[in-house]
């Protein structure tokens, strides 16, 4: 019959309308500054810089060894090598960045940065509100503020920041062992050669004393 | 005190018609019902965009605009502000009077029609002895405008447009003013006002609409359909495919310019809308007998929302229509039908009142609705092709 269909869509658009009223399963819409979805765990926007105790400027794990400023894809990394060293997290003295900046407006969140240090120093934020009214400076962060602490990392991703600070946590124990086992080396090479050290004197001494 | 309410507006045009002077009071009785109704139907297209917004929203169960101020009802304040500070751009090429006077002349045109629809009791702008006629002159000069804008463009999707536009509007004229006829012909008046006299009487509680008779019924539907294609609604939204030319023969128009034409289309929607519900619905009459105490400018009112509803909803449900489905409905089914309701007001009018008639009347419509249904879905049947010698 003529104009069946058209009655039958009619029934389907009011059923939708008056139903938009009754049940609110129905309006799938999230009203956004208001109401927020959780984010994915994966969830990635723009890097920052990982520190590991309460000052910023001393734990910052980043060692300035420019690989992530090479590898970024749209160059939105600048650093600046430190002229002195400091201890990494091993103990170990390390240069560390004088100048990172990153360009919000540059940055294309491809994650390359984390994938290629190796020092996990650079990881990815969850924070995507990063507009800005001043069109230079807002755009363009220092190393202050892309800063934020190991425990702000465990907040956003616990699964990946766990399996990190494994990580980390037994490369200090190897580097420890190591160290240890270089240090015990280092004695006992010490306590052989003040051995062998007398023996070669009183070699000189019978040497100075067949001269005279 | 009804009485009061209802003729509320009238009372205070002979007021303010006696306390000004006396050189002035012709002017003053003229301009003040013009200038009523052109605050009132313009407010009524800011809060009909609002109204439409969000009953689409709600239809694809979506919230629609709720930002701007309560529920997002200062929503058309935000887009008035909008539409005036946005450039006016006006292409090199084009002829620039005629791009600046097609927006002007559709609404003024519009306008115009508004003098013979009567809002309420005793309240029309002119009581013409040919309102129907002039109504539906004035409503075929849009058209003009319309060719005006897409021609002066200089602009192919423009003209496109514009010469769909014509085409759809010159269409479905032919069944718009013949499903009128019928109303004509019964109320034996061109005027609108006498048109809704002869509605306005009771028998027992029930009105004398012309909906409530088979060709009233048949009629109204088709009358409903054809203003619908003429104010460019969807689902006959063609003149503005977005898919296929832009927005048809508006593409080269922007800021306050398009904001006219919007209004001119929203404005035209109202019209004709109160041209349905005088000529069928029985204009400002009340339903039932027992409903005659309330204002009869409300009825009215009430009766042209109704419709506006009836357009946002089909809008929201009809996909739009390919320009050969559109012709062909046009001239293959409204023609037929509209002549068939013509054949039925002339039954009507020479048979005794009753079931009987009733059902007589009914019949001739059902039945080519029935034959021309068939006919016109059994025409297009798509065969799998076969090629004789490429296999």
């Amino acid at each position: 019959m003529l104009g069946e269909g058209i009655l039958k869509g009619l029934a389907e658009t009011a059923r939708n309308f008056f139903g938009s009223y009754w049940g609110k399963e129905r309006l799938t819409t999230v009203q956004f500054p208001e109401e927020r979805l959780p984010q994915a765990e994966a969830a990635r926007v723009f890097p920052f810089l990982v520190y590991d105790t309460d000052d910023w400027e001393k734990g910052l794990r980043c060692v300035a060894c420019k690989i992530c400023e090479v590898e970024c894809p749209p160059k939105c990394i600048s650093i600046e090598k430190s002229t002195e060293k400091k201890p990494d997290y091993v103990g170990k003295p390390q240069f560390f960045p004088a100048i990172f900046d990153i360009d919000v407006s540059v940055c294309m969140s491809c994650q390359i940065c984390v994938e290629v240090c190796p020092f996990e120093a650079i990881k990815m934020d969850t924070v995507f509100e990063l507009s800005t009214d001043d069109r230079f400076g807002g755009l363009h962060w220092d190393k202050e503020r892309l800063a934020k602490p190991n425990s702000y990392y465990h907040k956003i991703h616990p699964t990946e920041s766990a399996a990190v600070d494994a990580d980390l946590a037994e490369k200090k124990a190897k580097a420890e062992a190591a160290h240890s086992a270089a240090a015990a080396k280092a004695a006992a090479t010490a306590a052989t050669a003040a051995r062998t050290g007398s023996v070669e004197m009183g070699a000189q001494e019978k040497e100075a004393k067949a001269h005279s | 005190m009804t009485q009061g309410l209802d003729q509320i507006f009238v009372t205070f045009q002979h007021w303010a018609v006696a306390h000004s002077p006396a050189i002035l009071q012709r002017a003053v009785s003229i301009v003040l019902p013009v200038v009523g109704l052109l605050i009132l139907f313009p407010s009524l297209f800011a809060i009909t965009t609002v109204l439409e917004r969000k009953g689409l929203a709600r239809m694809q169960n979506r919230y629609g605009p709720n930002r701007v101020g309560p529920y997002g009802w200062l929503q058309p304040l935000a887009d008035a502000v909008k539409s005036l500070t946005k450039e006016d751009i006006v292409p090199r090429k084009a002829d620039k009077l005629v791009h600046f006077l097609a927006p002007v002349l559709l609404v003024t045109v519009v306008f115009l029609e508004y003098a013979v629809v009567p809002v309420g009791r005793n309240m029309v702008l002119a009581d013409m002895d040919s309102g129907v006629l002039f109504f539906f002159a004035a409503g075929a000069a849009t058209e003009m405008s319309v060719f005006m804008a897409g021609w002066s463009s200089r602009n192919k999707y423009s003209l496109l447009g514009a010469m769909r536009a014509v085409a759809q509007m010159i269409s479905y004229e032919a069944p718009l003013i013949l499903s009128s006829i019928a109303v004509v012909m019964a109320a034996g008046s061109l005027s609108t006002v006498t048109i809704v006299e002869r509605q306005a009487g009771y028998s027992g509680i029930w009105p004398h609409w012309y909906v409530l008779t088979p060709w009233g019924l048949a009629g109204f539907v088709l009358f409903t359909i054809a203003m619908t294609a003429e104010s460019n609604r969807s689902p006959f939204d063609l003149p503005e495919g977005e898919s296929e030319i832009i927005a048809g023969y508006f593409t080269e128009y922007s800021g306050f310019k398009f904001a006219l034409f919007f209004l001119g289309e929203y404005l035209e929607m109202f019209a004709v809308s109160g041209m349905a519900v005088t000529l069928f619905l029985g204009g400002w009459a009340a339903p039932f007998s027992f409903l005659t105490w309330i204002p009869s400018w409300i009825w009215f009112m009430g009766k042209v929302m109704a419709l506006i509803a009836g357009f946002i909803w089909v809008r929201g449900t009809l996909p739009r229509l390919r320009m050969d489905q559109l012709m062909n409905f046009a001239w293959k089914f409204m023609l037929p039908m509209t002549l068939m309701v013509i054949f039925s007001a002339g039954l009507w009018r020479f048979l005794p009142s009753g079931v009987a008639r009733w059902l007589i009347c009914a019949a001739p419509i059902a039945l080519l609705y029935v034959v021309l249904g068939r006919v016109l879905q059994s025409e297009r049947k798509i065969e799998k092709r076969v090629y004789r010698y490429a296999e």
